[in-house]
């Protein structure tokens, strides 16, 4: 229990490796919602790309006829392996092990940071190419690299957008979902020189032109790395085999030309078997992208004589996932594979926009996860659980069945049973109205003079603004329902 | 090298989830009542699927014979006015007998250290670097499987397919699949004759992003173009 608190106080308030410098001393939910929902670019911004996406996922999903079986298997691997995670986590490291990997553990953060930044150190090399990979932003990873010289070129568009624009990530498939092509334009305009090859003269906004910049400016990158790191969505336990899906061909490049590999993998990505891949890599794709299949998946086991990086390392990674799978509750949470389904369906999302999170694991899912990862001991991790208006619409589109609106609730009830200002006030009014329920004849005088004063009663209570601010108080009726009854009906 | 992780770092999370797990049920196997295929087991309508699917997400498609194939890889290396192209080991020669394009033939294996950076300047049969399949303008392999319901092909390093970064690097990309026997349903019906022990590539199209405001674009890092020749016999017709 000590080193959970331990933990959670260096997550939250230190703001170490665990979080980057990305979301330094973030507002709870609220007040960043709030400045986000003055922001009419950024509004404009997330509700086309959301609806966009949603009705494009919707199309591709209709198209399986069995989705609700592929739902629900997905949901029983998932729930199947970490129930026994253990045992799988020690197979998975065999079967690397056996095919050549190297295999190491990192309890936290700071620890798979060292680890990563050992390993690049030990290859003599000063820089490295990065896919795109949810485990490596948790971390901080490109932060501590660079506290260690090392720089970390993020090779997927949207990241690279990010990178360049040193901006936060906004959504998990698409970290730039926030920015449109204007703003893209002008971010590679002013900002690719300083870290290689600059835009091309007179570059114009279409999609096709910015991609087409990004192919450039990274090509030469890619050809002389010697180093690549990735995460990864799935870890075959039974084979050893690594799984990472793409659109872009950045994935291929690092997980392909480099010499050496190293993977960061959350304990959670791990599936029993081979053929548990026919379920995520046809919910995966559908859910995501809204895709029958996505460009590129690359597999890779171990590493092998003729083809690819000769040194491969797999770094699995805890850091607040064994306090996840300790809830019971909550433990579903560890079933998600990154979709961002939940997050292009999610109304309070696509109004916030991903940075109120205060986390790289934005929208619904994240106001889940985060709060379990770091504990709820800050004030943004406090008031995630409340960043939802509990519609279901998450749940409906998971395709691993996760109930978020459930977690929330349990989540809210742990925030609220450690009390806190709001918390305290509601306690009391509660406990007050039980007093008075308990006596009738202390409810009925009430009640008469309630009704009586009615005419001097203001049309918003003071006190709790937060929530009075934007309610009128209900109109009091002439005379209290009992008394009426008594008159009328007796 | 020596693992740097001490020992009780797994110990401890490997302790960490036994102790969240204490008292939790088991939970049976998975009931998988999904569909194993979508699609009716007739190699005709497979083929069109495949077709249909690949086009969709933007590979150039074609049908051709044994017999025609020449001439189609010859025409289609022409119009992209590629002046080189890489070839893995393995590739039936054939394939390439009338093109007068430059081959550069992938010897395989590892590119020998040190030798990674050196510049473009093909040397017939040895390990082509990643300098120099970026100046090689296309490439000509042929393929593991495809699955015609997510219009996948997929590709195992096996004989004319060559290793990864030979599909990677150049800007074009001609994959050969024989209709008879190369045409999978579906996803379930791919993974049990692939080789997980191979490293293995699922393409489907040419590279896109849908990153931009979320709208898919068509070529990033990977090969711009993708040309599908579905291979189909004689009496089957062909024409390109």
């Amino acid at each position: 229990m000590k080193e959970e608190k331990a933990r959670a106080s260096a997550r939250v308030d230190g703001r170490g490796p665990g979080d980057g410098r990305a979301f330094i001393g973030m507002p709870a939910f609220p007040e960043a919602a709030a400045e986000a929902v003055g922001n009419d670019t950024l509004r404009a911004n997330l509700r086309h790309a959301t609806r966009t996406i949603r009705d494009k996922r919707a199309v591709a999903v209709a198209e399986l006829d069995d989705w609700a079986e592929l739902r629900e298997a997905g949901k029983q691997i998932k729930d199947r392996t970490l129930h026994r995670l253990d045992h799988y986590l020690v197979q998975l490291e065999e079967s690397v092990t056996a095919a050549g990997g190297t295999v190491h553990w990192a309890a936290d953060a700071a620890e798979a940071n060292r680890i990563v930044a050992d390993l690049v150190k030990a290859t003599g090399e000063s820089e490295v190419v990065k896919v795109k990979s949810m485990a490596t932003q948790e971390i901080g990873l490109n932060e501590a690299l660079e506290a260690e010289g090392i720089t970390a070129y993020e090779t997927d568009l949207a990241e690279l957008i990010v990178q360049l624009g040193e901006d936060r990530p906004s959504h998990i498939l698409v970290p730039a979902i926030h920015r449109n092509r204007g703003e893209i334009r002008d971010i590679f305009r002013s900002e690719m020189g300083k870290w290689g090859r600059p835009a091309p003269e007179g570059l114009g906004d279409s999609p096709a032109e910015l991609a087409e910049a990004a192919r450039l400016h990274l090509r030469e990158k890619f050809l002389r790395a010697k180093v690549g790191i990735s995460g990864a969505n799935f870890m075959v336990a039974e084979t050893g085999t690594l799984v990472v899906v793409e659109s872009e061909g950045n994935g291929r490049m690092c997980l392909t030309l480099p010499e050496t590999l190293i993977s960061v993998v959350g304990i959670e990505k791990v599936v029993p078997t081979w053929r548990d891949l026919e379920v995520f890599l046809q919910t995966l794709p559908r859910s995501s992208t809204a895709e029958r299949m996505n460009p590129y998946t690359s597999m890779w086991t171990g590493t092998s004589d003729d083809d690819g990086p000769s040194d491969f390392h797999l770094v699995l990674l805890d850091n607040g996932r064994t306090d996840v799978l300790a809830d019971e509750v909550g433990r579903q949470t560890l079933r998600c594979i990154r979709c961002s389904a939940c997050l292009n369906v999610c109304p309070v999302y696509e109004r916030a926009g991903g940075h109120a999170y205060g986390s790289v694991y934005p929208g619904p899912i994240g106001a889940v996860l985060t709060p379990q990862l770091r504990g709820t001991t800050s004030e943004i991790d406090a008031s995630l659980p409340y960043a939802s208006t509990l519609c279901g619409a998450c749940y409906d589109v998971c395709p691993v069945a996760i109930d978020i609106p459930e977690v929330l609730v349990h989540l809210r009830e742990k925030v609220a049973d450690r009390g806190g200002r709001g918390h305290r006030l509601e306690k009391a009014a509660v406990k007050a109205a039980g007093w008075v329920l308990d006596r009738p004849g202390v409810l009925a005088a009430g009640e008469r003079v309630a009704a009586r004063t009615r005419g001097l009663h203001p049309g918003r209570l003071p006190g709790a603004s937060g929530w009075t601010d934007s309610r009128d108080l209900p109109r009091m009726p002439a005379e209290p329902f009992r008394d009426w009854w008594r008159k009328n009906r007796s | 090298m020596s693992s740097p992780t001490t020992p009780s770092s797994r110990d401890r999370i490997l302790g960490r989830v036994r102790a969240a797990l204490a008292g939790a049920p088991d939970v049976p196997p998975p009931s998988r009542g999904y569909a194993t295929a979508h699609t009716a087991d007739d190699p005709a309508a497979l083929l069109d699927l495949l077709h249909e699917n690949l086009a969709d997400y933007r590979a150039k498609v074609h049908r051709g014979t044994e017999a025609e194939l020449p001439s189609l890889v010859e025409r289609l290396l022409r119009e992209h006015g590629a002046g080189s192209v890489a070839v893995p080991p393995g590739l039936p020669a054939v394939w390439l007998s009338r093109t007068t394009v430059e081959q550069r033939h992938d010897r395989g294996g590892r590119v020998p250290a040190g030798d990674r950076t050196s510049p473009a300047g093909a040397v017939p049969d040895a390990t082509l670097t990643p300098y120099e399949l970026d100046a090689t303008d296309a490439v000509v392999t042929g393929c593991a499987l495809a699955i015609a319901e997510t219009g996948t092909i997929v590709l195992d390093g096996g004989p004319g397919q060559g290793r990864r970064s030979l599909t990677l690097v150049p800007d074009l990309h001609i994959c050969v699949v024989r209709t008879a026997d190369q045409i999978v349903a579906s996803v379930p019906r791919a993974l049990p004759r692939l080789d997980p022990g191979h490293p293995l590539t699922w393409i489907s199209g040419p590279s896109a992003t849908s990153d931009i405001e979320l709208d898919r674009v068509e070529g990033v890092h990977g090969p711009r173009t993708l040309h599908v020749v579905l291979l189909v016999d004689a009496e089957d017709g062909g024409g390109g």
